[in-house]
């Protein structure tokens, strides 16, 4: 009886567990199965088409022409100037709380992050609106990348931190031994051997800020043309599949530009998943 | 000389988060003052009444408050089933495996997958479903989003739970083994008492993860202001109130909206603080 229900267990948590799995193929192989008639080149180099385009495509009995690319020049224009904020400031603050890893104030620090990394995006959408499209009278690249770099600020700081702890500390000391500056010792010795783990941080960061939809809908709006100018609306993937989603004439768009985004952010995970394997500190 | 200029500026980064998350408490609570101080604080959390009409405003977070538990909890326990059995199946029955890293990273995938892309998936082949069981009429409501966000907060939860379960020391098993228990009565008797606290505060973390999620919640809970009354019911969370309002409000309602915005921000806090006191337990 006891080793009956052992076998069981054995069996439930090993159907359960494959059971897990199926949403993420179902949710693909969906994806694919209604997006790959539009998944073409155009997707890449075209403009997101008007309901108008749609219609006059329809009529015809055509795919819809047109694409995302005003959201992929978008998107990338809003992700590296978060990049930017983001990754210095994370790295500095990272390398702060490993050096200064037991004063109160480095505690109080990493409370903060955490809080900061629990923070909703809808939240945190909310407070880029307070500051930078109030101030600024109005909707801008700019204030989705404030946004997208307050989330993506502690995941820099904590994987810097972490991958940084883990370095044997005679490292260090022999580099300030050989009589290198504390600066050089950071730059030259210890964040290129930390390079692995933090690069999986940030790219772990990227990916999940890549697909949020919320925080810029509050404070980029989206823009119907190609935008290089950082104070002015500007549309991005996550962006373009809701006003696709949100008009019966685009709605058949919404399966090939969300099977874009989602193998973008898939690929990003899966090489940073192989650097951490392949960089892992022994 | 050089290196003074840099502690500086590593001392200066980590200011900078001590400032960040000052801003943000400052910026939710001054942008939602107006909105305490027209209906009062506590009569603000506990009214249900959302109404624009000019000269008649009124509003009040109960109904979001209580949709936002509601879809929260419910996802926790739909969650459950599958969540579990993938920590047991990845760190204790095929621990340390191939097999194990797989099913873990391919949960984890789930992770990556964007708000918006489960919003659409819940649409489009949930929603569907749950009309043909004739659960509900339109099937919107909070059933719907709970299931989806119970698929989204499944890899938070077995991911953490994992860990924990794979660091019950050995010898505690082996001694279970020794007495002649079976697989499964050692995982009940020594693993899961052993990682209890552990384990709890990677289940409080998800739920702090299903609170503040947005678009999925959005597109599939229905969108009505009222409090629900059962499974089939439409309503608001916090977060789907705040991405469907927020674009067209000004004055009084946007310094509501920003209220709400202040209590999701307090309720995750709440719920993040108390999984790190749990998880010190460990």
């Amino acid at each position: 009886m006891r080793i009956l229900k052992n076998r069981l267990f054995y069996y439930f948590v090993c159907g359960m567990s494959a059971l897990t799995m199926l949403p993420l193929f179902f949710i693909l192989f969906e994806l694919l199965k209604k997006g790959y008639k539009q998944f073409n080149i155009a997707l890449f180099t075209e403009i997101a088409p008007t309901s108008m385009d749609a219609i006059l495509a329809k009529m015809t009995g055509e795919v819809i022409p047109g694409g995302v690319l005003n959201g992929i020049t978008g998107g990338f224009l809003i992700l590296i100037l978060a990049m930017l904020i983001a990754i210095p400031l994370g790295i500095f603050a990272g390398v702060y709380l490993a050096e200064k890893s037991e004063s109160l104030f480095a505690s109080v620090v990493r409370y903060l992050t955490d809080l900061i990394q629990g923070t909703p995006s809808i939240v945190v959408g909310i407070i880029a609106y307070a500051w930078v499209v109030k101030p600024l009278h109005g909707y801008s690249a700019l204030a989705g990348s404030a946004a997208l770099a307050i989330m993506m600020l502690p995941l820099v700081i904590r994987s810097t931190e972490e991958t940084l702890k883990l370095l044997p500390g005679t490292l260090k000391e022999a580099g300030l031994a050989l009589g290198a500056s504390y600066s050089s010792v950071v730059f030259k010795i210890l964040l290129p051997s930390a390079f692995g783990g933090m690069f999986t941080g940030i790219l772990l960061a990227i990916s999940r800020v890549m697909g949020e939809t919320a925080p810029l809908m509050l404070t980029t709006l989206g823009a119907t043309a190609i935008n290089w100018d950082i104070s002015q609306p500007t549309s991005a993937i996550p962006l373009l599949i809701w006003e696709f989603y949100s008009d019966p004439n685009l709605v058949d768009m919404i399966w090939s530009s969300s099977l874009l985004l989602l193998l973008l952010i898939l690929t990003l995970n899966i090489i940073a998943k192989q650097i951490a394997n392949k960089w892992k500190i022994q | 000389m050089k290196d003074k200029i840099f502690k500086g500026t590593l001392f200066l980064s980590a200011t900078f988060i001590l400032l960040l998350a000052s801003g943000i408490i400052y910026a939710l609570v001054s942008q939602s003052m107006g909105a305490f101080q027209h209906f009062g604080f506590f009569e603000f959390i506990s009214s249900s009444d959302w109404n624009p009409r000019e000269g008649q405003e009124k509003y009040g977070a109960l109904s979001f408050i209580v949709g936002t538990l509601s879809t929260s909890i419910l996802a926790l326990l739909f969650c459950l089933p599958f969540s579990f059995p993938v920590a047991l199946f990845t760190g204790e029955y095929f621990k340390g495996t191939k097999l194990a890293s797989f099913v873990g990273a391919v949960v984890g995938l789930l992770a990556g997958i964007p708000s918006i892309v489960y919003g659409l998936w819940g649409f489009y082949t949930l929603r569907p479903l749950i009309v043909s069981l004739q659960l509900s009429e339109q099937g919107f409501g909070i059933l719907t989003a709970s299931l989806v966000l119970a698929i989204m907060i499944i890899p938070y939860a077995s991911s953490l739970s994992s860990e924990f379960i794979s660091m019950v020391p050995n010898d505690l098993k082996e001694a279970a083994y020794s007495l002649g228990a079976t697989r499964m009565e050692v995982v009940g008797a020594v693993s899961i008492p052993v990682a209890g606290s552990g384990i709890l505060a990677s289940y409080i973390l998800a739920l702090g993860r299903a609170l503040g999620e947005t678009m999925a919640v959005t597109m599939l809970i229905g969108n009505t202001n009222s409090i629900p009354s059962g499974l089939s019911d439409t309503g608001n969370t916090m977060a789907s109130i705040i991405a469907n309002q927020f674009g067209e409000a000004h004055g009084l309602k946007l310094e509501s909206l920003f209220a709400i915005g202040l209590l999701l921000f307090l309720i995750t806090a709440l719920i993040n603080f108390v999984a790190n006191l749990v998880k010190k337990t460990f």
